[in-house]
């Protein structure tokens, strides 16, 4: 037995590491849809799911009930392939391009294999990751082909003319990343970020700011989030391409849907925040302990607020929840192996749940463009401002040869 | 039996269905994402030669770009299936066979051409570096020129996509 | 180890399909797919020419074939939305006023 682990542990241990990765996003998507709702309703004075659970938190399992007992209707003159391959593609795209990105920063041994906290460690995966967004233009113009409706194609039209039109200025934003750190490798990116030590002032943000901008906006553009969601919106074009999408299919497009967001904010972090890297310099040890002072007050706070909760069920379930946290918290101060492993897994997702913030923070604040004003901003604003970036970068480099 | 023979052999087969579906689907939209699975497998195929920097940029810009414009197009010219044909029977029947056996003929030259090329050596990775110095510093002729040919192409679409007043 | 004359093969059986594309189909749009086969078929031959060979050369002149094929595509599919629009209809054997 420990013989054929061994010699197929090549195969073993990434499919291990798929099933812990897919189910821990799966589950992440799935809170993420309640974050999202809850945080819109209080920027808009309200509540958001409040009964399916304490603080509604139960909320995502109840979608996913509904997702799974709706029916699946088959609308007549569709065309049955791309029908049934544009939200196959979608999802499956979505997912795939989670297996280049590194979470954090260890290596280790498992069974004589070595290997990182990554599903997959590749020379190019940036590219990778620029391929897999070029890909996932299909999905939609698919959708939109397949569901022979006119609503559905001129939404989907509209939102794959602005994919191809974002994707090139989200790979030349990138590009001055890359002239700084001289390699495609995303690992490579984040470790030339903290080679110096600083902490906060090495990032990419610093000598990259106009990049930054310029790929965060892409990258909502090809995410198609407000304000880039014209294609999709409920009130514009019916529902843009996937109006004919119902239960189970339209699933797969939202789960889609959020797992690029979590993808695109999981770059946007590792290209310009320093990825794993802590923002406070390396001599600064104290601040290892940050997730513990983090986890211990939340939850006392969260036992202190589920024994006065309203119904039963919160006052049974809350405490429990918080005295977990308070003895997780509690736990990686009296354990420092555990505390050491868990810092660059912490920062990362600390970073990437900032950047998922700011992007449900922006839906619940700004706007629609309009479809021209959205080409013409995409052609003649952002793709100059990249290109500019690129030549800036490269004079600032060549000079400091010199 | 080792793993890259396999993984050619799966890879080989993907692209052969794809560039047959390419033939026999009758509408051009099958067609179209027929040949991305080509192009797909190619890209596969590239990985296991150790061509990484070629791979992405066949996914990028063949299957991500150039394709897309084959489906806008195919959408937006309504393109429907093809009509029947008043196909030669002669050239069905005789045809096909002529072709498969000539396909072996040069299959059996090639495979059993051994001396002719050169013994194989173990996959290495093309660094993106080693391409990059001989793109620009072997061939910048070539492509600066390729520069002005897309310049042109643009110019030609532009021209060719306006409206006659 | 995969034997070079195994990529040349399936080079040329993807470059055979791509003929019978090019000679059988009557759809414009359909032709042009079977050009950009033979072109991929090429730039099969051409990696698997530069792996065995061990230079990098044969991958710089896949670049050049890809650019070259955007460049094409773009004005050819613009030739064939006119041309689509003047005859209404992708059929190339409707395309035929200058026969006698």
């Amino acid at each position: 037995m420990n013989e054929f682990l061994t010699h197929y542990a090549f195969l073993i241990i990434p499919i291990v590491k798929i099933a812990i990765l897919v189910f821990l996003v799966l589950t992440v998507d799935a809170y993420l849809t309640w974050i999202e709702r809850k945080v819109i309703a209080h920027i808009q004075a309200r509540w958001g799911p409040h009964r399916t659970g304490p603080h509604g938190l139960l909320q995502p399992l109840a979608d996913g009930v509904k997702f799974i007992f709706k029916e699946d209707p088959l609308p007549a003159s569709v065309d049955k392939v791309a029908y049934f391959l544009a939200p196959f593609i979608t999802l499956m795209l979505a997912l795939t391009s989670l297996a280049v990105i590194p979470f954090g920063p260890q290596h280790f041994k498992v069974f004589g294999y070595e290997t990182g906290i990554s599903i997959a460690e590749v020379n190019i995966s940036l590219l990778v990751l620029f391929a897999i967004t070029a890909l996932s233009v299909y999905g939609v113009a698919l959708a939109g082909w397949a569901s022979n409706s006119k609503y559905s194609l001129l939404g989907g039209l509209r939102s794959s003319a602005q994919m191809v039109s974002y994707e090139l200025a989200l790979t030349l934003s990138v590009v001055g990343v890359l002239l700084i750190a001289g390699d495609f490798s995303l690992r490579t990116i984040v470790v030339q970020q903290g080679v110096k030590g600083n902490g906060l002032f090495s990032w990419n943000i610093f000598p990259q700011i106009i990049g930054f901008v310029c790929f965060f906006i892409a990258a909502i553009a090809e995410t198609n989030r407000v304000p880039f969601d014209l294609p999709e919106a409920e009130s514009e074009l019916v529902a843009g391409f996937h109006t004919e999408y119902a239960s189970m299919k339209f699933a797969m497009f939202f789960i889609a849907e959020y797992t690029s967001m979590i993808t695109v904010s999981c770059l946007a972090t590792i290209l310009f925040f320093g990825g794993w890297l802590s923002p406070f310099p390396a001599s600064w040890t104290l601040t290892q302990y940050l997730p513990s002072v983090l986890l211990i007050p939340f939850g006392l706070w969260v036992i202190f607020d589920g024994i006065r909760y309203e119904n039963m069920f919160g006052r049974l379930v809350l405490p429990v929840v918080g005295a977990v946290m308070a003895a997780i918290g509690f736990g990686l101060i009296v354990f420092p192996v555990v505390n050491d492993a868990i810092q660059g897994i912490f920062w990362f997702l600390a970073k990437v749940f900032a950047f998922l913030f700011v992007y449900i923070w922006m839906r619940g604040t700004l706007p629609r463009f309009r479809y021209d004003q959205l080409m013409s901003f995409g052609w003649k604003f952002l793709l100059p401002v990249s290109i500019a970036n690129v030549v800036l970068t490269s004079v600032v480099i060549l000079w400091r040869m010199h | 039996m080792t793993a890259p023979l396999v993984i050619f052999f799966v890879l080989a087969a993907v692209a052969v269905f794809g560039a047959i579906s390419l033939i026999v689907q009758k509408h051009p939209i099958h067609s179209a994402l027929s040949l991305i699975l080509v192009m797909v497998a190619l890209a596969g195929l590239y990985l296991l030669m150790g061509a990484e920097f070629v791979a992405a940029v066949q996914i990028i810009v063949y299957g991500g770009a150039i394709m897309v414009l084959f489906i806008f197009v195919i959408m937006l010219l309504n393109a429907g299936e093809e009509e029947r044909t008043n196909f030669s029977r002669l050239a069905m029947y005789a045809g096909v066979p002529l072709a498969v056996a000539m396909t072996g003929l040069i299959a059996a030259a090639i495979v059993g051409s051994n001396a002719a090329m050169p013994a194989r050596t173990p996959e290495t990775l093309t660094s993106t570096r080693q391409l990059s110095t001989l793109l620009f510093q072997e061939f910048v002729y070539p492509f600066e020129l390729t520069s002005f040919l897309i310049l042109v192409a643009i110019l030609g679409a532009i021209v060719l996509a306006q409206r006659e007043n | 180890m995969v034997p070079t004359s195994y990529y040349v093969l399936l080079s040329a059986i993807l470059f055979g399909l791509g003929i019978v594309t090019f000679v059988f189909k009557r759809n414009i749009i359909t032709i042009f797919m079977g050009i950009e086969l033979m072109l991929n078929a090429v730039n099969l031959a051409f990696v698997a020419f530069s792996q065995s060979f061990g230079k990098p050369d044969g991958e710089v002149f896949v670049l050049f074939v890809i650019i070259v094929a955007a460049a094409e595509a773009a004005v050819g599919l613009g030739i064939i939305i006119l041309t689509a629009r003047n005859r209404k209809s992708l059929n190339v054997e409707r395309v035929d006023l200058l026969k006698l």
